[in-house]
């Protein structure tokens, strides 16, 4: 694997950030100094750990303290009843808390948003009341005077120091390589739109689940390092609101989703908070609580994404997109036969008497429809007739609760949009559903993980498809600036990516102005020639009657009419329920 | 089983009687929650500084001498409410508004960061503010009523938390009725629905969340100075029950204020039922163990609503 440029430089900023806390620790002339160190050390892991989950996903876990205490008791326990050395405990307390992990996140991903932050919450919590329950109030771990370094006991200060520190470098290569990565893009999606990266064919769950183990395990390693540091556990310290507020406060005062963020917290933080304590604390018991309150808030209303993006944005801002490399030139496809009209093959997409319902709404209700390889076929019918439904119900957005759908022979229904997305069926949105913070390209990637066995691959199969929709002059230009017109292509290329066999076109003409219909008209026009399959749900009816070969009307959850687009707008029971009689007689002039 | 049926009604009745108190904190936090979509997680702080208030109300400004040892704590836990109000108000205008809002709507995470902070470092400063001013040693309201009790059959009912029950649910229902039946509370409600439908529509949504937040903060207060009565607290006494609030908020379903009011009569009798079966101490993680399993049945809580679209 090639390391990309941004990647070095990364290299290069963690070890020369290893080399000064080094230099630092040597030059420092007391052990209170030493120990408020490595306390920054650790706690930036903590905080790099969330980062991972939190930052990088937008699943803002309320309750980091699980881990961290649950590493701290590992070692505390495994001391005191088992005589076994951190040396190994840390490792193992990792291990534990990347299956709490696991644990946590199989019922608790179920959640979404606020819910998922406060149930967080309750984990530590709830644990915190158990451990004081089975009566470990205070453990301190026994001293081992006869060999002190095989049980981490050190007389000299800077060996926590060095311990602490190379922890945290693991955790920041760890951050970096799931920032360069698969994983991280991935997570990057599931923040921006989860809902569009599982149908996309990420598995989001899988991500999540990945996330949360890793970020749990090295949270744990921390709070393991933490209870040597301390030799003393007890639940409120290790499991209290005050670790989980602890990990999340650094990330964010520092610059959530970013390498460095949770470094610079720790760093400015931390001392900020033992310097308080030291100096203010025994004049007038709370003060310094007041004064960090103050202070965090002051900083935040300075910079409400954090610091780092702060600073990053002032210094940054004559940094142009052209930086970003170039796109590489994709497969020729003017070879590629225009309008050549193969015929319609076996059928790829069968739906029988499927059936769904909310409430008393009967959103489907029977519908059967038999979509052949190569076909271009249009879903029309007034609003609320159920056509986006349908979608949703193909590429499992929605279960159905009747009925049976099978793609190429295999059925559909009970597999996830990432699974159906796998399986060779695209598709777009009503409304867009870009990631706003990722460029074109990006967001093209995203798409072709898929069906890509690297991200290299993915790589080129994504400018692949950038091109092929005409995009590549703004491959690098960042999602939330496109035009309407730009969005819809993006969308279109990022369900091309993976090359599906079946393309779902949810209203992709709506909002477009007269000129921009034909750009899009000619891309899907060129998809049908290449031999893809395509499903369009559109209201511009004088293009769908001029596009496709075959109309599904839908009324009221049910298809009223099947057929010819020239039979079928001549259908009375479709015009009395869709087109009404004046359409009608203009899209049939218009199909003339 | 390992309890009588007295045992079962004493702590149904107890659970009840706490619950109220604990419904009308979720009621305040509810209304913060719903209307501004922001974690408050200084919510505990302001609902202890209400007990101080009724504290000094009852003590130092003679209110338990002016209206007897019984009702003068009632009363000041009733005017807790605007005292705390008044801060509310005056720390949404100069540093919640500033994180909140259509402003903050823009940047990443929709604010939330800059929320987080903010409350918690709220939270910090109420918390050591209350350590310098008030002490740190626990305190409490002494009210003849928290030590007497009425029987009914072997069943007895504290007559200081009967009074804050009648209390809690009467202003509950005021509340509710203001929310419902007011001018102010349905902008209140549509700046919490759709607040940019709702400024199209006029309504000054800054102001409506300056509201809300002190409403919520005031309401919270008064239940804080209920509780007081029968039990002991000191400036961090707040933390147990923001865990308590976001419990019962989260079970009626995010958003809903009666859902809010009924999640935290069900924490209340949750935790006192769970002293049947369970040792004191896992009180709390029973409260835990209900809360995660009702949102995983029914992650919309009881009376809240999913709504999503493709």
């Amino acid at each position: 694997m090639t390391i990309s440029q941004p990647v070095k430089h990364q290299l290069w900023a963690i070890l020369g950030f290893a080399v000064g806390v080094l230099a630092l620790s040597a030059v420092l002339r007391s052990d209170y100094f030493e120990l408020v160190l490595t306390q920054v050390l650790l706690w930036a892991v903590l905080s790099l750990a969330w980062n991972i989950l939190s930052g990088y996903s937008g699943y803002f876990s309320f309750g980091h303290a699980a881990f961290w205490g649950l590493g701290a008791y590992t070692v505390a326990l495994g001391m005191l009843h088992f005589d076994l050395s951190p040396w190994i405990t840390i490792p193992v307390g990792a291990v534990v808390g990347g299956l709490a992990g696991a644990l946590i996140g199989f019922p608790t991903f179920r959640l979404r948003g606020h819910y998922f932050a406060l149930a967080m919450l309750a984990y530590p919590l709830a644990t915190l009341y158990v451990f004081q329950w089975l009566g470990y109030q205070e453990i301190p771990l026994p001293m081992k005077r006869e060999s002190p370094i095989l049980y981490m006991q050190f007389t000299n200060p800077r060996a926590y120091v060095a311990l602490a520190l190379g922890l945290l470098v693991v955790s920041l290569l760890i951050s970096l390589r799931v920032e360069n990565s698969r994983f991280g893009m991935s997570l990057l999606a599931i923040k921006q739109n989860e809902p569009a990266a599982e149908a996309a064919g990420i598995n989001t769950w899988r991500w999540k689940m990945l996330a949360l183990m890793l970020s749990g395990a090295l949270a744990a390693a921390a709070g393991g390092l933490y209870a040597v540091v301390l030799l003393v556990v007890t639940p409120e310290a290790v499991f209290g609101m005050l670790v989980s507020a602890q990990a999340l406060i650094l990330a964010l005062f520092g610059g959530v989703g970013s390498l460095w963020g949770p470094v610079i917290g720790a760093a400015v933080l931390v001392p900020l908070a033992e310097g308080l304590n030291a100096k203010l604390g025994n004049v007038l018991p709370g003060i310094q609580g007041v004064v960090y309150g103050v202070a965090i808030i002051a900083i935040i209303l300075w910079a409400p994404e954090g610091v780092y993006w702060r600073v990053r944005d002032r210094l940054g801002k004559a940094k142009s997109a052209s930086a970003a490399p170039p796109v590489l030139a994709a497969a020729p496809i003017a070879a590629m036969p225009r309008e050549r009209r193969e015929p319609l093959g076996e059928n790829l997409l069968v739906l029988r008497d499927v059936g769904i319902a909310f409430g008393g709404l009967r959103a489907l209700d029977g519908v059967d429809l038999a979509v052949p390889e190569r076909g271009l076929y249009g879903i029309i019918g007034p609003n609320g007739a159920g056509k986006t439904t349908l979608f949703n119900v193909i590429n499992g957005f929605l279960a159905a609760q009747r009925g049976t759908i099978s793609f190429a022979g295999e059925p559909l229904v009970g597999l996830r949009p990432s699974q159906v997305c796998r399986r060779g069926i695209g598709r777009t949105f009503q409304v867009v559903r870009a990631f706003p913070r990722m460029t074109v390209l990006e967001n093209v990637i995203v798409g072709a993980f898929v069906g890509a066995a690297d991200d290299d691959t993915a790589r080129r199969m994504a400018a692949t498809a950038v091109d092929r929709v005409g995009l590549s002059a703004r491959a690098n230009a960042v999602a939330g600036r496109l035009t309407t017109r730009e969005l819809r292509l993006m969308e279109l290329a990022r369900a091309l990516a993976p090359q599906p066999r079946l393309m779902l076109l949810d209203e992709t003409l709506a909002g477009l102005g007269h000129d921009d219909l034909g750009d899009i008209l000619g891309v899907i026009r060129q998809l049908r020639a290449d031999g893809v399959t395509v499903l369009i749900i559109e209201h511009t009816m004088h293009a769908m009657v001029q596009l496709v070969d075959h109309f599904d009307v839908l009324d009221h959850g049910r298809l009223i009419a099947s057929g010819a687009p020239d039979t079928v707008v001549r259908n009375p029971e479709v015009i009395e329920a869709y087109l009404g009689k004046k359409w009608a007689q203009q899209v049939t002039e218009a199909a003339k | 089983m390992p309890f009588s049926l007295v045992d079962f009604l004493q702590a149904l009745t107890a659970g009840i009687l706490v619950g109220s108190a604990y419904a009308l904190m979720c009621v305040g936090l509810g209304i913060i929650f719903g209307a501004m979509r922001v974690i408050n997680f200084a919510q505990g702080d302001f609902l202890m500084l209400g007990m101080y208030a009724a504290f000094y109300l009852a003590t130092g400004a003679g209110f338990s001498a002016f209206f007897g040892p019984s009702a003068g704590p009632i009363v000041a836990a009733f005017l807790a409410g605007p005292i705390v109000f008044a801060l509310g108000w005056l720390l949404h205008r100069f540093v919640v508004s500033r994180v909140t809002g259509a402003g903050a709507a823009q940047t990443e995470g929709a604010g939330a960061y800059g929320q987080i902070v903010t409350t918690l470092g709220i939270s910090l400063i109420l918390q050591n503010g209350g350590l310098i001013v008030f002490g740190s040693t626990p305190t409490g309201i002494r009210t003849p009523l928290s030590r007497s009790s009425w029987e009914i059959g072997e069943v007895l009912l504290n007559r200081g938390r009967c009074v804050s029950f009648l209390v809690a649910v009467g202003l509950a229902i005021i509340v509710y009725l203001y929310l419902g039946h007011t001018r102010q509370g349905k902008g209140l409600r549509a700046a919490a629905d759709n607040s940019q439908a709702a400024l199209y529509m006029g309504i000054d949504v800054d102001k409506a969340h300056r509201i809300a937040w002190s409403l919520g903060v005031g309401i919270t207060a008064i239940a804080g100075g209920l509780v007081a009565g029968s039990q002991s607290f000191q400036p961090y006494t707040g933390f147990d029950f923001v865990i308590v609030m976001y419990a019962g908020v989260v079970l009626g379903g995010l958003g809903s204020i009666l859902g809010a009011f009924w999640g935290g009569l069900v924490i209340g009798v949750v935790q006192q039922m769970s002293t049947l079966v369970l040792p004191y101490q896992l009180q709390n993680t029973a409260i835990f163990v209900v809360f995660l399993l009702i949102i995983f049945l029914r992650p919309q809580g009881m009376f809240g609503r999913l709504s999503e679209r493709t």
